[in-house]
């Protein structure tokens, strides 16, 4: 597995991806659609489904508002309430939160410093969403690994596009 | 009893459960049985000095802890005490100025091109 560096797009680096996370197409289209339809503000939501041995299968996905109206170009935050009705909500239908999306107007689609300091949900997948000029560039997923704020590590993992939807991991 | 939610990360210190039932009058109390029942689960809510940590939102039904008493906010049979790590975050890294944050956008727009007055920039 690689960790990879923050503020700009390793596309030198190799990168190994052996954490996965698979979503149906119409969500992922959907997530980037969002990303658009925000610009030039960051866009968030939550991704549910399962999370299973070797990765995360996303059933759907719930949009969020953006609370930081102060910054809201680069900055983004979810209402703790609002995420509280989101997994309520996913409870009641078998889904558990398996990650989180964002996007990056105007900066690549990787994690910056800020992505990692606020991150503490281990083991879930932070997406992020390039967007320049309006458009939806690449969208990639991080997983954040560890147990605690002392060993934390954002992983690069693969997306898995699924052109069928997807019930629960067997 | 008390139901406390925990959420998807914490739940392999809390025996792989979404919710913990539990007793208490007070959220202080109501989080330290928690923690009696799931040892693993104290560093993870407090820090070494044994204050919450900043990250680790608690939420009695929809309210914040913060602002009600506390840890001392009085709970009622049946209240749904929630855990919550913040989400948050963001583009620009802690202490980019906007002349960096220019460079970076043009980077990402023009590539090749040496900028300040290429033809994607003017």
């Amino acid at each position: 597995m690689n960790s990879a560096q923050p503020g700009a797009e390793p596309a030198a680096s190799p990168i190994t991806c052996v954490l996965m996370l698979k979503i149906y197409q119409p969500l992922h289209d959907s997530l980037r659609r969002h990303s658009e339809e925000t610009y030039p503000h960051e866009c968030c939501g939550v991704l549910l489904g399962q999370i299973a041995d070797g990765g995360r299968v996303v059933t759907s996905i719930a949009r969020c508002g953006n609370t930081r109206d102060d910054s809201p170009r680069n900055r983004y935050h979810i209402d703790p309430r609002e995420l509280i009705r989101i997994q309520r909500e996913g409870r009641d239908r078998g889904e558990d939160i398996v990650g989180f999306y964002h996007s990056h107007p105007d900066h690549p689609p990787h994690w910056s410093q800020t992505d990692f300091a606020e991150a503490h949900w281990y083991g879930c997948s932070y997406v992020i969403t390039s967007v320049v000029q309006g458009k939806a560039q690449a969208t990639r997923s991080f997983e954040l690994t560890g147990n605690d704020e002392t060993e934390k590590r954002f992983v690069d993992e693969s997306i898995e596009v699924a052109p069928e939807p997807m019930g629960r991991m067997p | 009893m008390l139901k406390i939610q925990i959420p998807t990360p914490l739940r392999q210190y809390a025996g792989k459960q979404a919710a913990v039932e539990v007793k208490g009058s007070t959220v202080a109390e109501a989080l330290n049985s928690l923690v009696r029942l799931h040892p693993d689960l104290k560093r993870h809510l407090y820090t070494d000095d044994g204050k919450l940590r900043a990250f680790v939102n608690v939420y009695v039904n929809d309210e914040d802890i913060r602002y009600l008493e506390k840890e001392a906010t009085q709970l009622k049979e049946n209240d749904n005490i929630s855990i919550v790590p913040s989400i948050a975050g963001g583009s620009r890294e802690a202490g980019m100025n906007s002349r960096s944050a220019r460079t970076l956008i043009r980077q990402m727009i023009c590539p090749t091109v040496c900028c300040p007055a290429c033809c994607c920039c003017q």
